[in-house]
């Protein structure tokens, strides 16, 4: 099986990832990391706004509905340029973790989102998004009003800008919920963050009809920052201070800021239109699939012959 | 003391039903979970999976669909070879490259979508038809990639495209790189969007997690089949994650187009016409501009000398009115 090996982000921001790539890796690592992503000390969003922002306005309000403060948006000063901001918000305590939804933003939060985006490309700014959430909220209202729909429309509206667009997960990356704001020209992705299709509980929940086997889950699908940029979906992994990015968040949010200068720098250079074109083929080229002679598929289907018995060829 | 309320009537009927089901329903028959009405595969097969005592739906394959929209045998299906790879060597009860395998050898397809050119009751288009027997219809790197062509070959040949869904969402085989399909997929629409051809979709039972946050409902026109389940999160998942009691009507077709999700609810035996309706509306004949006729530059040219011209024509009082009145003031008298 060959796996595309991502073109961008330059020979520098390969390097940790190929270490990381040859690391060893069994399922008690992939827990491992998978803990760290979700430590209640990481830094979140808004940490890393303060640190690297000289300036910040959060922007509140989808101007349809109502705010949602599991996903925070807003403008900034970064290196005395503008830059829109949009990322999930999780809560430390009790109290703030209720406030944040643990992070699950609602359609109103991807609402908002697509104001944010609409604004930074009428002005022409970049746009970063911090991902760091267990998913879009599942609940009966979220329905109603729309989640699915926020969702696609906000990848469609991403994918759509003309601005240089950068990506960052940060901590968890799960479901529809973190791409819905990943759509990004480069995508990277901290040492040890997740970036999956689904939470290991959730797909234990679903797999192996146990949610107590997340374990085993995290361990089929790996979803740690080597492996992700092994497939192509991440263009480059951050290194966190040792022992994680909560042992130091100052430290955490340096190394985050030089990878995003460079690659906001990389991105300016390119034409607006070119931006989203490449954004468009890099998208376009993940996902590894086999093609089979049509008459080899025929004969497999069972539709070779007329009413042929399926029986005869059961995996041609 | 507790009283139980039974009636007699419905234990008798109970007791009758234990009686009369049959242990096993034969193969070539369909009992309606609804009605309970029983019927022969052809009665089925003849009213679209339909029951015809209620109006239940039952689920349809991909090419039981293609036959229905275009006549058996009008369509002719494109890219039949693609099969997933298995870029993470998952395993969960039972190996990836199994179950595709096993899947493909029970449902005779390739894979969880079929592309197709037809034509809709003399209708041209491309169709993306899902079907939830194979693998629960999840959206792998090959269901993306079959939509992504099918958009290119629609914008292509100036075609619109019809697409129905009928699945669980992105397939969690195959990772992250499935959550990768709905930002594939979501970009090929668009560019098909750009080429000015409508994206016309069914949602069919059921429509969940990933395909409807992503191209499902970003049809230009989105059509349900009565009663499928419409949502991103099912309710097992939002039972389990916010115990959220929920209302039996959850994310039914019914009450997503109460909540403003679809445009109508639309009985599958009604889908091709209503389909051809839609697609006849929106046809367009290559006109050809008549020789003579003004382009968009001209207009714009000729909308500014009839400007000009009545700006002159203002008497010499209405227009230092005029004049005194625009430069700065906007009405408000403030």
């Amino acid at each position: 099986m060959e796996i595309p090996r991502p073109q961008t982000g330059g020979r520098f921001v390969r390097r940790i990832a190929d270490r990381l790539a040859g690391a060893p890796e069994n399922a008690s690592r992939v827990w491992e990391g998978i803990q760290l992503a979700r430590h209640q000390e990481r830094p979140y969003t808004l940490d890393y706004i303060a640190r690297l922002c000289t300036d910040f306005e959060e922007l509140h309000g989808d101007r349809l509905f109502g705010d949602d403060p599991a996903l925070v948006c807003g403008i900034g000063r970064y290196h005395d340029e503008p830059v829109a901001i949009i990322g999930q918000q999780k809560g430390r305590d009790t109290h703030e973790r209720t406030y944040r939804n643990f992070g699950m933003p609602s359609p109103e939060g991807y609402r908002k989102a697509m104001r944010v985006m609409a604004l930074a490309e009428r002005l022409e700014i970049p746009l970063v998004t911090l991902i760091d959430t267990p998913g879009a909220f599942p609940g009966a209202g979220a329905e109603q009003r729309g989640q699915g729909s926020a969702i696609s429309h906000s990848i469609r509206t991403m994918s759509r800008l003309r601005v240089p667009t950068v990506a960052v997960i940060i901590g968890e990356g799960s479901s529809g919920g973190a791409l819905a704001i990943g759509v990004a020209d480069r995508v990277l992705m901290l040492e040890n963050a997740t970036y999956s299709v689904i939470s290991p509980e959730g797909a234990a929940a679903i797999l192996w009809r146990d949610a107590g086997k997340a374990r085993l889950a995290a361990a089929a699908f790996r979803p740690t920052a080597a492996n992700c940029y092994r497939w192509g979906v991440v263009d480059a992994v951050v290194p966190e201070p040792k022992g994680g990015a909560h042992r130091d968040p100052d430290e955490a949010a340096r190394l985050v800021d030089g990878y995003l200068t460079r690659a906001l720098r990389e991105l300016r250079a390119l034409p607006s239109g070119e931006r989203r074109r490449l954004r468009a083929e890099r998208f376009r080229r993940l996902g590894p699939f086999r093609e089979i002679p049509p008459d080899a598929a025929a004969l497999a289907a069972g539709r070779g012959e007329p009413t042929s018995a399926r029986s005869d060829l059961p995996n041609a | 003391m507790n009283r139980v309320n039974v009636s007699i009537d419905r234990l008798r009927q109970l007791a009758h039903r234990a009686e009369h089901r049959p242990a096993r329903i034969p193969a070539d028959e369909r009992s309606c979970p609804r009605c309970e009405s029983h019927y022969s595969a052809e009665e089925m097969r003849r009213n679209f999976r339909v029951c015809p005592a209620c109006g239940h739906h039952f689920p349809a394959g991909a090419h039981d669909r293609l036959d229905q929209l275009a006549g058996p045998g009008g369509w002719t299906e494109l890219w039949p070879g693609l099969r997933a790879a298995d870029p993470l060597g998952f395993y969960d009860l039972k190996a990836y490259s199994d179950r595709a395998q096993d899947a493909e050898a029970q449902t005779g397809l390739g894979e969880a979508i079929v592309c197709a050119e037809l034509e809709v009751r003399g209708r041209p288009a491309v169709a993306a038809i899902m079907d939830f027997a194979f693998m629960g219809g999840s959206m792998g790197a090959v269901v993306g990639e079959k939509l992504a062509r099918a958009c290119d070959h629609a914008a292509g040949r100036a075609l619109p495209l019809l697409i129905v869904t009928a699945s669980g969402g992105a397939r969690m085989q195959e990772g992250v790189l499935a959550l990768m399909q709905m930002a594939k997929s979501v970009i090929a629409l668009d560019g098909l969007a750009e080429a000015g051809q409508p994206v016309i979709v069914v949602l069919a039972h059921p429509t969940t997690g990933g395909v409807w946050a992503s191209f499902a409902s970003l049809g230009d026109v989105i059509y349900a089949e009565p009663g499928a389940l419409i949502a991103f999160s099912g309710p097992r998942v939002i039972e389990q994650t916010t115990r959220e009691k929920l209302a039996p009507d959850f994310g039914k077709a019914e009450l997503q187009l109460h909540n403003g999700q679809v445009d109508a609810v639309v009985d599958r035996r009604e889908m091709p016409e209503r389909i051809a309706r839609v697609l006849g509306i929106l046809h367009r004949p290559q006109r050809q501009q008549p020789p003579g006729a003004p382009g968009p530059v001209q207009w714009a040219q000729e909308g500014a000398g009839r400007a000009a011209r009545a700006a002159q024509s203002i008497p010499g009082l209405s227009r230092r009115l005029v004049d005194r009145i625009r430069p700065g003031h906007d009405g408000d008298g403030s």
